[in-house]
């Protein structure tokens, strides 16, 4: 139980939080490995579906292909990987509900800070055991993929997934901070998890709904940030999205960052200020 | 100045009321009643340094608001408070790493993990220079003897190992002004003493000023000089423990023990028999009868044994905690009539 050496900083601080976050990941490992394992079923399932849907239509839906298309589906897996946030928004309203949000208003310590590392820590956590999985299974399926693009868009696809593990992180902790207003909150993440499947591009590629609704509707769909946290770096990935387009849409998802952080942080105060200290 | 100061602080709250019955859940979909809550009723309060007060009120007085206003978890709906200085709700760091709230009820440590690694963290969130942490640690530990216990999983831990190590988390940042909330519920006697003499050692040597909430009188009696006693949210008494039974209890406890077959057969007449086992009887009696009965009682019948008591202090506050409710009862009553 030594303490550590030198006097504690802001760094060793966020440090010790991080490393305690991986301590207790890593508590429940079978369950963790055997959930980090079972999320790869589904790619064969998907491969069998698309192979069935392009023998039927025939050589390419919207510009993809058969093998776009499950190149496509892999890189939403990994996508997701970064942006999605399984248990934040409804473990911060859990919180609230039974009153252990109070321990982050007593101690001098962030909320939205020590989630971020603790997101972090878990994510670190799960890429440390998925990463072979993933490794194989973008092995196995490599004639599915086009050759490998360039730097640059090796560059804006690997900033498109860490903005999308931060959009992720701040757009959940938002829906659960509104835990401070009603409570229970499982509603609206159901509504949120619908949105997420089809707005996000993470079933199929957003072109195949965009084509088939109006135009306003295909426009709103270009702007809303869901597309970030699993379409748009895909897409990047897949040169779908190239030139002029590119940038603007990383500014975008910048954008949609920058706007989800402030109505986070601006949500945590005003619940703080609403809270009535339920739970006893 | 005064430690922590309050000055006419209030807080309501605005409760659901929701009527029994199916159709009442439906129609409670569009249309809610609401009812105001005030949980604390403008309380004025001056605590000064070092000082180990009890706040003492049945459940729902208040207490625990009052803990949670002072400690920054709540905003008040009007009034004022300082603690060292600091307006608790504004939740500024440095107020923050002053003080500590330790509830009994919840828990602040990290569950899967060993009780070490929580502090470890405290140690980091409260920014604790190594050698005071260790020093702070050790001798914790040391007093609650449960050094052999740190790395085992908090969740292995029995109710009153995990109290333990919650007051030392808590207590690590060495904070000058403690808020204590029900500490010992739900633990055993034994638990409780050893929680109690901890308290007492640590307030006493590091002259901490701590504000407890307890239902266990014993606690209260072992640790606390003065007593802020709270009920419908409102103060109703601030003084010594002993003073309660001056101020709050009519009667006294007349105990006599009769030669044989002396005993009178109409107890009654002196005042309320309590317990009657021939030769011996507990009768309790008005405070200004008490002259009157003693000589009546000494002139008229052969007494081998006789003692006068002030009732106990249990019995005097449950039965000033049952007039405060059917206070607050008709003043509900008439507020609703009106």
């Amino acid at each position: 139980m030594s303490s550590t050496t030198t006097n504690p900083t802001g760094f060793s601080s966020a440090w010790i939080i991080f490393r305690t976050c991986v301590e207790e990941r890593l508590v429940y490992r079978g369950d963790f490995a055997l959930g980090t394992l079972m999320r790869f079923l589904p790619i064969i399932t998907q491969i069998f579906l698309w192979t069935a849907v392009y023998t039927a239509a025939g050589g390419s839906i919207n510009g993809y292909t058969r093998n776009d298309v499950i190149a496509y589906y892999l890189l939403t897996m990994l996508g997701r990987a970064f942006s999605s946030m399984p248990g934040l928004a409804s473990g911060i309203a859990g919180q609230i509900r039974s009153g252990e949000i109070k321990k982050f208003l007593i101690q001098p310590i962030d909320l939205l800070h020590y989630l971020l590392l603790a997101r972090v820590a878990h994510k670190l956590v799960y890429y440390a055991v998925a990463a072979g999985p993933f490794a194989l299974v973008f092995w196995l399926c490599g004639d599915y993929f086009p050759p490998w693009p360039d730097g640059p868009t090796w560059v804006a696809f690997l900033l498109s997934l860490l903005m999308g593990f931060v959009l992720g992180f701040f757009l959940e902790a938002t829906l659960g901070m509104i835990g401070f207003w009603f409570l229970e909150v499982s509603s609206l993440l159901f509504f949120y998890m619908l949105a997420n499947f089809f707005f996000s591009g993470h079933m199929f590629p957003l072109e195949f709904l965009t084509n088939s609704v109006p135009p306003w509707f295909a426009s709103l769909l270009w702007f809303q940030p869901l597309q970030f946290l699993a379409y748009f770096p895909s897409a990047v990935y897949l040169g779908k999205i190239t030139g002029p387009e590119l940038w603007q849409g990383l500014a975008l998802q910048a954008a949609w960052v920058v706007f989800f952080y402030t109505t986070a942080r601006v949500a945590m105060h005003r619940g703080y200020n609403r809270y009535s200290g339920f739970g006893g | 100045m005064a430690i922590i100061q309050i000055r006419g602080l209030r807080k309501s709250y605005r409760v659901y009321q929701k009527q029994e019955g199916l159709l009442a859940s439906f129609r409670g979909l569009f249309h809610r009643e609401y009812r105001e809550v005030e949980a604390v009723r403008g309380i004025d309060l001056d605590v000064e340094q070092g000082e180990f007060v009890a706040f003492l009120g049945p459940n729902g007085a208040g207490k625990t608001t009052t803990l949670k206003l002072l400690s920054g978890v709540i905003s008040p709906t009007a009034g004022e408070a300082t603690v060292m200085g600091f307006t608790p709700w504004q939740r500024a760091n440095e107020y923050r790493r002053r003080f500590a709230l330790v509830m009994g009820q919840k828990n602040q440590l990290w569950w899967d993990l060993p009780a070490a690694e929580s502090f470890r963290l405290h140690q980091q969130i409260y920014r604790l220079p190594p050698d005071e942490y260790d020093r702070t640690t050790a001798e914790l530990t040391d007093l609650l003897s449960v050094g052999k216990l740190l790395n085992q999983p908090v969740r292995e831990l029995s109710l009153g190992e995990r109290m333990k190590m919650e007051l030392i988390a808590a207590l690590l940042h060495r904070p000058e002004v403690l808020f204590l909330d029900e500490p010992t519920i739900g633990l055993d006697v034994v638990a409780q003493h050893k929680i109690q003499q901890f308290l007492k050692h640590y307030q006493e040597t590091r002259g901490t000023t701590v504000l407890l909430t307890s239902h266990y009188m014993k606690d209260i009696a072992a640790l606390c000089r003065r007593v802020v006693i709270i009920a419908n949210g409102r103060l109703m008494y601030d003084g010594s423990l002993a003073g309660i039974v001056d101020r709050f209890s009519g009667h006294k406890v007349l105990t006599l023990q009769f030669a044989d077959d002396a005993m009178p057969t109409d107890l009654a007449r002196f005042g309320e028999p309590l317990d009657v086992q021939p030769p011996k009887a507990r009768i309790k009696v008005e405070r200004e009868r008490i002259a009157d009965v003693l000589s009546s009682v000494l002139s008229g019948y052969q007494v081998a044994d006789v003692s006068v008591e002030d009732p106990p202090l249990e019995e005097v506050i449950a039965e000033m905690f049952a007039t405060a409710e059917d206070v607050s009862d008709s003043q509900e009553l008439a507020a609703v009539s009106t």
